[in-house]
């Protein structure tokens, strides 16, 4: 980022750790460095400070230990939904036989189930991010990474969504990075939210999600629910405002 | 019935519709030569053409022919692999694309018709020259297309790409060049028509034979049936890859990125 020849750091004084185990979501306004933190846990940006340790080694570059799971699905539109799901490990030089025996079980967990042959413009854009998913978790990384995987999906897909990715979570235990600016989405997934501030973004705050799994739709019904909702409301807000503040973009509310 | 209307009866309505254009300007083209409304000696005829074709055939058309589809295919080749190659490498690299792509875009706007008399002067009138017509006609479109295809690539899936770790060679293999595939198509579809061009020209400016050389030499003894033969001999080899073309793009539709 640069404004006047000046360099703006996206991110500055940015601590926290990502538990094994543990669905971890990152929430902050629009704008506040969150695909950049992204990228830099990926391997894909370098920080220009500070450091990033995955079971205590700082990581150097991308790597086979990380997957990333994209905002919009990121698929090749030439290969057939099995050979996208397979794309990662062969990536990570499985050959195209083993990689299609070693992602089986998870195009079955994510529900693509006889969609294997068909071609991506052939699916509905929640399907696609379940190929996304299934070529992420089928590189059995030690984090996985989602840039608002939903983004461009409608509402109804969005929850049905957040509900298959609660539930797939659960059967796999996989530690997950969750990026999202959608306050009700972070409350129902996570055990951990980080919220961050506004740029340069820092960590305001962590907050425990103590709610019991499985969690369905019912759950965001539930006072315990409305609370934590509230709360994590109450903090981005806060950050808004400031954001608004600092870029003159109207009054504060 | 409005789906057997729309499926069966319309296509084969249309069909029917050109095939019917094609036959009125045939037999009108027989008939108005025939009632001296025109006069053959400019426009020849169709029944004119097949009998020049013939007399051309028993008389050494398939040298001129062999001839000339020696050098389409010779030049062609040559600039499907050079095309491709420097496409890709004035694509790939940065420092390559900021010498030669100034380069490249200049030449490619210069009408290298122009060229010939050089080229014939440096390589003589046998079938050299005429390749070297070929593949310069050829080259630039399909190494400008190859090399927006590797510009085109897709930064999601780049990152997606990285993101798992590939090193430049599986990104090349896996992404570059299934992406640029397309743009090739396109490169080829252009390549082929200038290419033709190269061919023609070559031979009718100096030549020993090919259907080009046949063209003019029969023009200038005012034979036109004879030139009318290797035009249609021509607008035919022209056509016939066109559709080759077509065929292959219809395969790799869905390539395109979403």
């Amino acid at each position: 980022m640069r404004r006047t020849g000046e360099r703006v750091p996206a991110l500055c004084d940015l601590n926290f750790s990502v538990e094994t185990g543990k669905f971890v979501c990152v929430v902050g306004t629009s704008g506040c460095g969150k695909t950049t933190l992204l990228n830099v846990i990926a391997g894909l940006q370098r920080p220009t400070d500070g450091e990033v340790l995955l079971d205590g080694v700082p990581i150097r570059g991308s790597g086979r230990d990380r997957a990333m799971v994209f905002q919009s699905a990121a698929l090749l539109p030439w290969r057939t939904v099995l050979r996208n799901a397979t794309y990662g490990l062969e990536i990570q030089h499985y050959s195209v036989r083993d990689a299609s025996r070693m992602v089986r079980p998870w195009i079955d967990l994510v529900g693509l189930n006889g969609f294997e042959q068909s071609y991506p413009r052939e699916l509905s854009g929640g399907m696609q991010q379940r190929v996304n998913l299934a070529r992420a978790l089928a590189t059995h990384p030690k984090l996985l990474l989602m840039d608002e995987p939903f983004a461009s999906l409608d509402g109804q897909m969005r929850e049905y969504m957040q509900g298959e990715i609660e539930r797939i979570w659960r059967q796999t235990r996989q530690t997950t990075l969750f990026v999202t600016h959608l306050i009700d989405e972070a409350v129902f997934l996570a055990d951990e939210i980080i919220v961050m501030t506004a740029r340069p973004g820092r960590t305001k705050s962590v907050m425990t999600v103590d709610l019991p799994r499985p969690r369905t739709v019912e759950v965001k019904k539930t006072p315990a629910f409305h609370v934590l909702e509230d709360q994590l409301r109450d903090l981005v807000a806060q950050e808004f405002r400031e954001m608004m503040l600092f870029t003159g973009n109207g009054a504060p509310a | 019935m409005r789906r057997f209307w729309a499926e069966k009866i319309v296509p084969c309505r249309d069909s029917l519709l050109a095939i019917t254009t094609g036959l009125v300007f045939i037999g009108l083209w027989e008939l108005l030569p025939a009632l001296g409304v025109i006069d053959p000696f400019y426009v020849s005829s169709p029944a004119r053409i097949v009998k020049a074709g013939q007399w051309l055939f028993a008389h050494g058309l398939w040298h001129d022919i062999w001839v000339s589809l020696g050098e389409f295919t010779l030049g062609m080749l040559l600039a499907i692999v050079l095309g491709v190659g420097v496409g890709f490498l004035v694509g790939w690299y940065r420092t390559l694309n900021v010498m030669f792509e100034p380069f490249i875009t200049l030449l490619n706007a210069t009408p290298r018709i122009a060229l010939l008399p050089l080229i014939i002067l440096w390589m003589g009138i046998g079938m050299q020259s005429k390749v070297a017509a070929v593949f310069l006609g050829a080259f630039f479109p399909i190494a400008i297309t190859v090399m927006k295809g590797v510009h085109n690539v897709d930064e999601t899936l780049l990152r997606c790409s990285h993101s798992f770790g590939a090193t430049d060679h599986q990104v090349i293999l896996t992404l570059v060049a299934p992406s640029s595939v397309p743009f090739l198509v396109a490169g080829l579809h252009i390549a082929v028509g200038r290419g033709l061009v190269g061919m023609v020209i070559g031979e009718m400016m100096a030549a020993q034979a090919g259907v080009g050389f046949m063209m003019s030499r029969s023009a200038s003894l005012f034979q036109t049936d004879k030139v009318f033969v290797g035009l249609i001999l021509l607008a035919g080899f022209g056509y016939f890859l066109t559709e080759v073309l077509k065929l292959f793009e219809k395969r790799i539709e869905g390539w395109r990125p979403l």
